[in-house]
């Protein structure tokens, strides 16, 4: 008697998972099923206006497109387009490299100020609000069309906002660079900190998305990690480096990501404007899609490196 | 022994005053360099805009005069009319309004949705299809510009189209077609990032809240509808600002599948071509505008870009900030 009671109760509570494990897994295809649902929208768009057209610019890339009545030829030619883009084109190739190079200089001082910033703008001070709101204000006042204008314009280039050689720039750091090369530091890095001065415009305006993302990771920090840490007597600088760094280091790679894709395909970036011109100014379409594959692949690259670079210092909380 | 004690004590006190005093200066003295240092990127932030604004009231003698730096000698309206009228402002404001508010509510639709898909499901390939996401963020619109053209000069869903007219595909360029397809699908003009955005918001919120729903036998549709969406309008007021904004000012796909209709960042980005040709036009002989002129002219057309933009700003401004604080966009 008390054997097979023994028994049925092992029996149920083997045979309990197994039906368990079913109606969950039920679940969990419904609940699949309904991921897929919600994420439709963008599978759909994904494979009509984004793998089909970049398979295909590829193919446009190795052929002569003519425009014909009704429609257009493809002649394969090979890899003459992206010989020709490299080699034979008269600037492609240097401004590919001067816009990596750009970008280069420019990012991590973006996401030094923004940091910075977004620090700043999250402590208690009067107009806090109104900080925020100017702060934020250049993704407003330098995006799109306003970025094309401003670079190109004689106004800003005599204000000394976009980096020229104008001697008479509002903001130009000459008694800065006399005060550091009186200092034995190394010239590139007085070169590198006089040049940041000089542009301090441009990445203060191209930091507002950057400032918002940090801010709104500083402020998702629980305030129990600071209450503790001062409790054992740890002083600002020390929170700063053992808490609030390490939370918000995840935020520095997507900022960092991010800015590098803004900095390379914003409206006034030079090759951006060079790809669409060759296509529709000359109608050299092939070309053109050579030059669009190329520094995709450009950027793919660099964006894989920097990621990997910087995954190292993140720090996942979880 | 007591004198002694007393004079420790006495120095103790002085001590902690001193140690007090020395906090509380420090506190002082770093509330006025943050003061300094807001100060000094705010104004470095506007200064720009408000020269623009300065010189955009100049007469053309002003620009030349030397002794006028910031404050117009005699201030004009005569550049806003010209520029107006040369920009078809009303027309042109009135197609931007629509397209940016048409395209930022699709978008606003289908990243939520999307968002919420990557960030509260579990399905097969969840990692690689938000991988793509990322991917559509890191390739420039440029490369994929002439498939789009093309596709949307002879758009066909699976050949239907072509089957029933008997026509090779429809031409859908020159309607706002191209932005809606694009916005509703997810590959508007920056939709990575906010499908980002609505994803991260909805895996910071609480797990309970959800099976809360479910335990008082919601379904996952009204659990989205009814409990999620309500929670995430901060983060949706961060995705409409961005969408509304950069689709105002975005020249790349207005003058790819809008290239005969006027929108403001086009007529803005030409006004001073515009006016030369208008005055060419109107006394019969070519006239070239000086550097100087053009660039007031075009500086004064970029101030009427956003001039509504700032106004949506200042009312929004609140809501805006707040909700950036409120959205949580963790890693």
């Amino acid at each position: 008697m008390r054997g097979t009671m023994m028994t049925d109760k092992a029996l149920k509570v083997a045979a309990a998972p197994k039906k368990k494990k079913r109606r969950g897994l039920n679940l969990n295809r419904k609940r699949a099923m309904m991921g897929y649902l919600f994420v439709l929208p963008f599978i759909i768009g994904l494979i009509t206006f984004f793998l089909v057209p970049l398979i295909q610019s590829f193919i446009f890339s190795i052929n002569k497109l003519e425009v014909v009545e009704g429609g257009y030829n493809l002649l394969p030619v090979g890899l003459s387009n992206y010989n020709r883009a490299l080699r034979v084109h008269a600037t492609y190739a240097r401004d590919l490299v001067e816009s990596v190079l750009y970008m280069l200089t420019n990012v991590p001082l973006i996401i030094i100020f923004s940091f910075f910033a977004a620090n700043l703008l999250n402590q208690k001070f009067k107009g806090r609000s109104l900080a925020r709101a100017i702060f934020f204000l250049p993704v407003i006042l330098t995006s799109g069309v306003m970025l094309v204008i401003d670079s190109g314009d004689l106004l800003q280039s005599s204000l000394g906002m976009t980096q020229t050689d104008g001697q008479e720039g509002a903001f130009r750091a000459v008694e800065l660079a006399r005060l550091l090369l009186r200092s034995r530091l190394s010239p590139t890095f007085i070169d590198y900190i006089i040049s940041a001065v000089d542009r301090i415009y441009e990445i203060v305006s191209a930091s507002g998305v950057q400032i918002l993302v940090f801010l709104a990771g500083l402020q998702s920090i629980s305030p129990s990690l600071f209450e503790a840490s001062n409790i054992e007597g740890a002083t600002g600088w020390e929170n700063f480096w053992k808490i609030t760094f390490p939370m918000v280091s995840p935020l520095i790679l997507v900022n960092t990501v991010y800015s590098i894709i803004d900095s390379l395909t914003n409206s006034s970036n030079v090759v951006m404007g060079m790809i669409r011109d060759t296509a529709f100014a000359s109608n050299d379409y092939g070309l053109s899609s050579a030059m669009a594959w190329l520094y995709f692949l450009a950027i793919l690259v660099i964006v894989g490196i920097v990621v990997k670079l910087v995954s190292k210092v993140v720090f996942y909380y979880e | 022994m007591d004198i002694k004690s007393i004079f420790r004590k006495k120095s103790e006190e002085d001590r902690m005053h001193r140690r007090h005093l020395y906090y509380s200066m420090a506190r002082r003295s770093w509330s006025i360099v943050r003061g300094v240092i807001i100060a000094g990127i705010c104004f470095l932030i506007l200064y720009p805009t408000l020269v623009k604004l300065s010189v955009s009231f100049m007469p053309e003698q002003d620009i030349y005069d030397v002794t006028v730096r910031y404050v117009p000698k005699s201030p004009t309206l005569e550049n806003y009319k010209t520029v107006l009228s040369a920009m078809r402002y009303n027309k042109a404001f009135w197609n931007t309004f629509k397209l940016s508010t048409l395209t930022s509510v699709m978008q606003l639709i289908s990243c939520t949705v999307i968002g919420y898909g990557f960030a509260r499901f579990r399905f097969k390939g969840r990692g690689v299809l938000f991988a793509l996401v990322i991917l559509t963020m890191i390739v420039p619109p440029q490369t994929l510009m002439i498939p789009l053209f093309l596709h949307f000069r002879y758009f066909d869903v699976l050949g239907i189209i072509s089957a029933i007219t008997g026509q090779k595909g429809i031409n859908l360029l020159e309607s706002y077609w191209p932005f809606v397809l694009m916005s509703l699908t997810g590959m508007g003009l920056k939709n990575g990032l906010y499908i980002y955005i609505m994803r991260q918001f909805f895996r910071g919120m609480p797990k309970e809240l959800e099976e809360a729903a479910y335990v008082d036998g919601a379904g996952m549709l009204r659990t989205f509808g009814q409990i999620m969406l309500p929670s995430a309008v901060p983060a949706m007021v961060t995705v409409f600002m961005f969408s509304f904004v950069w689709q105002w000012t975005d020249t790349f796909y207005s003058s790819l599948f809008l290239m005969r209709t006027d929108v403001l960042a086009k007529t803005a980005a030409n006004v001073s071509n515009q006016i030369m040709k208008d005055l060419s036009a109107d006394i019969g002989v070519d006239i070239y505008l000086s550097p100087a002129i053009s660039s007031m002219y075009t500086n004064t057309g970029s101030l009427l870009v956003v001039l509504p933009l700032l106004i949506l700003y200042l009312f929004a401004q609140k809501l805006f900030v707040e909700s950036v604080e409120r959205t949580g966009i963790v890693g």
